[in-house]
């Protein structure tokens, strides 16, 4: 399994995102190396189709696929919880859903 | 750099979602001001959003004014645009001015470097609050509600306990 964390450090929500993955990871027992990696232009958002930070993908697919196809930039990521509310980190369910 | 604390608001004269011009002036008669830099598309702002039309109003009649400043670099950041301000404020029904400052001007005046980044001013026009909305931005985990707080200190004619906090939020998007 590969876990990819992209980031764009303009975000403040990375460090916590990154704590809730390794969370997530923890609980399920599973060890696994992420990927980190920081976007520092548009033009590698663009490349990496970056739609926002923080941004994980397990094994290439995003945590959040209606997230994912929202315009490369750099900029805050907005997620959603359950209720609709919105959330600059993904869920610890969406997280959860994602892993085998 | 940021405005300090007990500085005269910087004058500002700018469209608002609702087509007019809205001017520093034009707020005059309210105790308090509360200048909040804002944008549409940050995860912040969103999550707070609630909470500003909620303090506009709940004081709203005793005499403030929550106005609402974009300033994002909307070619870069389309979903920021004046169009797109306009159809949010809409959406979301803003009972509060929202603002474009599209050349910066009044973003360099002020100073302000996150979203949502709130700046509370006196009857005087004297700045007595400056940084967050409160300590969370998930409702249900907000302890210290700074600007509803400082609010009711100037409404009361009193300086607010607390009077800067760092604000927490998206970067404002400046042009390159």
């Amino acid at each position: 399994m590969e876990i990819e964390f992209l980031f764009w450090d303009g975000c403040p929500s990375h460090p916590e995102a990154r704590q809730l993955l390794d969370d997530v990871l923890a609980a399920r027992g599973l060890d696994v190396e992420v990927h980190v990696r920081e976007v520092f232009t548009q033009a590698e958002a663009e490349e990496l189709r970056f739609p926002g930070s923080p941004t994980i993908r397990v094994d290439g697919r995003d945590v959040d696929s209606e997230g994912s196809t929202a315009r490369p930039a750099l900029n805050c990521r907005i997620y959603h919880r359950p209720d609709g509310r919105p959330s600059p980190v993904p869920t610890r369910e969406q997280l959860e859903a994602a892993l085998p | 750099m940021t405005i300090a604390l007990a500085t005269e608001a910087p004058v500002f004269d700018l469209p608002g979602v609702d087509g007019r011009q809205h001017s520093l002036d034009d707020y005059a008669d309210k105790p308090a001001l509360a200048v909040v830099w804002s944008c549409n598309h940050c995860p912040y702002v969103q999550a707070w959003e609630g909470r500003m039309i909620a303090l506009q109003r709940e004081f709203g009649d005793r005499g403030l004014a929550l106005v609402a400043i974009s300033s994002n670099d909307a070619e870069n950041y389309p979903e920021d645009s004046f169009d797109a301000m306009k159809a949010r404020a809409a959406e979301q029904g803003f009972n509060f001015d929202y603002l474009y400052d599209e050349d910066q001007s009044v973003l360099n005046a002020y100073g302000a470097e996150r979203t949502p980044e709130v700046f509370l001013f006196d009857a005087e026009r004297r700045l007595v609050y400056h940084g967050a909305i409160d300590d969370s931005r998930d409702e249900e985990g907000v302890t210290q509600e700074y600007l509803k707080d400082a609010i009711e200190a100037v409404l009361a004619g009193e300086e607010p306990t607390v009077g800067d906090t760092p604000p927490v939020g998206c970067t404002v998007k400046r042009k390159s």
